[in-house]
């Protein structure tokens, strides 16, 4: 923080501090370390545009094509490279075509500031041309707000603002900035937040709580851990490893969870959740002490909620105190963060291995690969499946690569089979299931995390609501590989139609572009697949290619996705096929 | 079961703010009966006194929500027994119901109601009290015409003997580790 020049021995300051709202707005960004936004410009927002242009040697800006895809890139560079993305629209549509975006970093607790332009103040309220309410209309959906109307405020709500954002609960953060503001002057002064006196950022957990939770561990039969995004976004991996090792205890992710630990962890069970595992979903009600930890227990995770782990004691570590009791009743609540919490947990915890817990999980892994994953990923004849072109993929990056999906069919299935080495390696819209949202996220994922491979695995459906960001792959090359595997149907929807419509397919059979010819456009190489005997080296080029590549894999048109806990079932009703 | 909840936020009085208290309520789908805004004990720090029905379960969950937003220090949720609680009606009445000896004198006098201000054309009453009081003086006093009536939200104050301050300063602590 010092670049600034500080106010003389008069008080007053100096005359290089005086500068306008529009090159503090810039001057903030780059006090939090912001190198690259994401944006679209517009009326509102052009006085910070021009301090863009003239800073450019210092902030990166990415021209997305629609600001949709803006909140998506930003999410995917937070969620990659675990600080906090930002992007910029104008007032009006601009800002309005945020909201997506917003939203889904808002539940999948992703670190976000969102800057937006509005009319001067003077026109606030008169429906001036591009003017929207974008207070009202953000604030169910961020951390903070907030509509700067003067200049003078602008480095003190930039510095909240970041600090909001990726403290305690990480989410997004929106700043309307009025243009009189943008245009006005102030003496610029920036100090970081580090408090806010009406939010605790860090909650200190119990220590009666703590040794609580350790005699329930250490006295449970079956214990079971189920864990989130929260050991991400803590960065409580080591933490993590380090408890589950010692205690023994079988771990299950989220979808959220994903890649925090190593998929082939002995001690890691798999993925829980309406497409998860078979074993982690029944053994939810067998376990005598479940210890969920950076988890929200999602409907998607628990199914009906009225059989789900009656029987066990609940330990819940949770960073944000509105999430403990909110869905699952809980027996000691651990408020706290995961890295610090799991560090003070796991020396009350005596080293222990539950080799027959263990055992059960195996037999029911056994179960699924026999009735699920062998058809899956090992196909012998008809049409590919789209397991076997993750398995596929595995067997290529070895679990390196940060694999980003769109929602669907395909995003179960590579969450189900992608494999992991690393964290921050699964980036998917988990809490809101965005449509639309791999593309974008993959490319902001790349920017993240520039030396990692990124592979977008993305449907027919999901990829045209944000094609046109193809646009900033050309204009920015962006070095992604996109592996669309294409059904010809919005493939989840038709399996729940399928399943629960008697096969009524309304609105889900889809007539879809050449989408050579698209990646052609766009100058991307690209090829398509439709034959099983070309997936091995269309992959092995795709990942060789020295630039983005566009591989296209027909896939079986009417597959379904198993296991499967049916809406409002419980999660011992999870059916194999 | 559903019961009458007293809610207080407190919250630094910032624009906006109720908007971002409110929507706690709207997105849950729970209607607000009352709210009333005000200052607290402690300076700068303003409060907002709700009431709802909702089961007490939720209303736990509904004050750790609110908490969890930035900008409110803190809330609490109330039975009516944890509770002293209020509300002000002022009633409007035609003059020439008021005059002496009439029997709507009666009726305020009974309900120890007070003659706020006495005008050419009209007179206005003013009841303190909980919700049925002012409401049991509405039906006597319609007979002989309304003119207009208005009656505030809730205000509360709480039994327990804990001081927000003393959850300020643990909060103060609190944030800043």
């Amino acid at each position: 923080m010092s670049t600034t020049t500080k106010p003389d021995s008069t008080g007053t300051s100096t005359p290089s501090n005086r500068i306008s709202g529009s090159e503090a707005v810039v001057r903030c960004l780059l006090e939090e370390g912001v190198d690259l936004v994401f944006g679209y410009p517009g009326g509102a927002i052009m006085p910070v545009y021009d301090e863009l242009y003239k800073y450019s040697d210092q902030i990166h800006h990415v021209l997305v094509r629609h600001e949709q895809g803006a909140t998506h890139a930003a999410q995917g560079y937070a969620r990659s490279s675990g600080r906090v993305g930002a992007c910029i629209a104008t007032s009006g549509p601009g800002a309005t075509n945020l909201i997506t975006g917003i939203a889904d970093a808002m539940i999948d607790s992703t670190p976000m500031v969102c800057i937006t332009g509005q009319v001067p103040k003077h026109l606030l309220g008169s429906d001036a041309f591009q003017e929207t309410d974008v207070m009202g209309i953000t604030i169910p959906i961020t951390k903070w707000s907030f509509q700067i109307t003067e200049a003078s405020e602008i480095p003190e709500v930039f510095a909240k603002a970041f600090y909001v954002a990726k403290s305690g609960r990480p989410g997004p953060v929106v700043i309307d900035i009025t243009k009189n503001a943008q245009f006005g002057e102030l003496d610029y002064q920036y100090e970081r937040c580090e408090v806010v006196k009406t939010y605790v950022a860090r909650p200190d957990v119990g220590r009666n709580e703590l040794q609580e939770a350790a005699d329930l561990i250490n006295s449970a039969k079956r214990p079971y851990i189920l864990f989130g995004q929260g050991v991400i976004l803590s960065e409580a991996e080591d933490e993590l490893k380090a408890f589950v090792e010692k205690a023994g205890i079988p771990a299950a992710w989220t979808i959220m969870g994903l890649s925090a630990m190593n998929t082939d962890h002995p001690l890691n069970v798999g993925m829980l959740g309406m497409h998860g595992n078979y074993g982690p979903n029944v053994m939810i009600n067998e376990c005598d002490v479940m210890i969920a930890i950076g988890m929200r227990f999602d409907d998607r995770v628990t199914g009906n909620l009225e059989k789900f782990a009656k029987q066990a004691k609940v330990i819940h570590l949770e960073i944000d105190r509105a999430e403990i009791d909110k869905n699952v009743k809980t027996d000691v609540a651990l408020v706290g963060d995961a890295k610090e919490v799991l560090g003070l947990l796991t020396p009350l915890v005596n080293s222990n291995s539950h080799e027959a817990w263990h055992q059960k999980f195996k037999e029911c892994d056994a179960m699924e690969f026999d009735k699920v994953i062998q058809n899956e990923c090992s196909p012998t004849e008809g049409m590919m499946t789209m397991g076997e072109v993750i398995k596929n993929l595995n067997k290529h990056t070895h679990g390196e690569a940060i694999i980003v999906t769109d929602v669907g069919q395909h995003q179960m299935v590579a969450c189900r089979y992608a494999e992991f080495k690393q964290t921050k390696s699964n980036i998917t819209s988990g809490g809101l299931g965005t449509m639309g949202f791999g593309l974008p996220a993959a490319i902001g994922a790349k920017l993240g995390a520039p030396d990692r491979q990124v592979i977008a695995v993305v449907g027919d459906g999901g990829i045209q609501m944000t094609i046109e960001e193809l646009g900033v792959i050309l204009q920015t090359d962006v070095h992604v590989k996109i592996v669309l595997l294409n059904n010809e149907f919005l493939g989840m929807v038709r399996q729940w139609q399928q399943l629960f419509f008697d096969k009524r397919y309304s609105a889900t059979e889809m007539v879809n572009p050449d989408f050579q010819k698209i990646a052609e456009a766009y100058k991307i190489e690209s090829k398509r697949i439709d034959e099983r005997a070309d997936l091995d080296q269309a992959i092995e080029t795709m990942l060789d290619h020295d630039g983005a590549y566009f591989l296209e894999v027909m896939v079986g048109k009417e597959n379904n996705v198993f296991p499967m806990v049916p809406s409002g079932a419980g999660v011992s009703e999870i059916r194999l096929e | 079961m559903p019961q009458q909840i007293t809610i207080a936020v407190f919250s630094e009085n910032k624009a906006g703010l109720l908007h971002r208290v409110t929507t706690s309520f709207t997105r849950r789908k729970i209607n607000i009966e009352s709210l009333t805004a005000s200052e607290s004990e402690v300076p700068g720090i303003h409060r907002y006194t709700i009431v709802v029905e909702i089961t007490p379960a939720d209303a736990d969950k509904l004050v750790h929500a609110l908490e969890k937003q930035v900008d409110i220090q803190k809330a609490f949720w109330y039975s009516n027994e944890e509770i002293i609680f209020r509300e002000i009606a002022l009633y409007k009445i035609r003059a020439e119901a008021m005059t002496d000896g009439s029997p709507a004198l009666d009726v305020v006098d009974r309900h120890h109601a007070r003659i706020l201000s006495v005008e050419e054309h009209f007179t206005v009453i003013q009841k303190t009290g909980r919700r049925e009081a002012t409401t049991q003086l509405f039906k006597e006093l319609e007979p002989y015409g309304i003119l207009e009536f208005v009656r505030s939200g809730r205000v509360a104050i709480s039994r327990p003997m804990k001081e927000l301050k003393d959850y300020l300063v643990e909060l103060k602590i609190a944030s800043a580790r």
